[in-house]
């Protein structure tokens, strides 16, 4: 496991998870700014993610949707804040309507990525705090969808190739 | 497993955790069963300060109150508490398998950037 480490707090409602990779900062930095490579890792394999529009760029903004089995689509927003080029990026990840207007009805959560050159490759810290605890369980359950952390010993078994 | 927090009463649940003192009632009353009268007297705070302090972790569903003679016995619902842990576990879940997968991505793919 590539986790170094996670930091997590009740009452900030801020998750802040650590990841060392063995490849240089360009190449981990592309994972986030190259669309159809987010898209292989953002949802779980069960609910692949579709990023309609994405560009790392300020003020850009970002449309993805994640496809369910039986076909639903849960789409969701980037808003970008700032970017440094490879090494830091923040953004707002929100809810999206179908139509993709924004879903006004869950404040977006913000969300920092550091990459860092370290002797072995890249040391990635990913933020992310969220604006209340209803938002982070709609984002969660968004993200995770029914059951799927139960399973999750299957899911690493599929990625892996 | 999905938590069976409802988003209303994880509101509730994270308000409630957001007070040192409620907190500490409820790291208190973990160790055993207090009564209202007893956490009072370990805060320089007033008898019905503590009382709304417990009210709101009652609401939240972190601890019920019993009545026990002319006592207010207050008793931590430990499953409400996990289950507010539990979340940003489920969160951290989430990013452990995207590791996993941009991990993936990187040894399979070790060509430079496009």
């Amino acid at each position: 496991m590539t986790v170094t480490n996670v930091e997590k707090d009740v009452e900030k409602l801020t998750l802040t998870i650590t990841a060392d990779f063995a490849a240089p900062v360009d190449r981990v930095w592309q994972v986030w700014a190259d669309p159809r490579e987010l898209e292989q890792w953002w949802g779980p394999p069960t609910h692949p993610a579709t990023f309609v529009e994405h560009s790392l760029a300020p003020e850009a903004r970002s449309l993805y949707f994640m496809t369910s089995p039986a076909g639903q689509r849960f789409y969701g927003w980037w808003h970008i804040l700032t970017v440094d080029t490879p090494t830091s990026l923040t953004y707002e990840d929100g809810f999206a309507n179908s139509d993709g207007t924004v879903d006004e009805s869950v404040l977006p959560a913000h969300r920092r990525v550091t990459l860092e050159a370290i002797t072995t490759g890249t040391r990635m810290t990913v933020a992310t705090r969220f604006a209340s605890a209803e938002a982070m369980e709609r984002m969660i359950a968004m993200q995770i969808v029914e059951g799927l952390v139960g399973a999750i010993g299957q899911i690493d078994s599929i990625v892996r190739p | 497993m999905v938590v069976d927090l409802h988003p209303a009463q994880a509101d509730l649940v994270f308000h409630a955790l957001a007070d040192a003192t409620r907190r500490d009632i409820l790291t208190v009353a973990l160790a055993g069963e207090q009564s209202v009268s007893a956490l009072a007297r370990r805060y320089p705070i007033s008898l019905p300060a503590v009382q709304k302090h417990v009210t709101v972790l009652e609401r939240a569903g972190l601890v019920t109150k019993h009545r026990h003679g002319r006592e207010q016995l207050v008793r931590v619902e430990i499953d409400t508490l996990d289950r507010a842990r539990r979340l940003l576990d489920e969160l951290e879940a989430v990013w452990r398998e995207r590791v996993g997968r941009i991990d993936a991505i990187l040894s399979t793919n070790e060509g430079a950037p496009k």
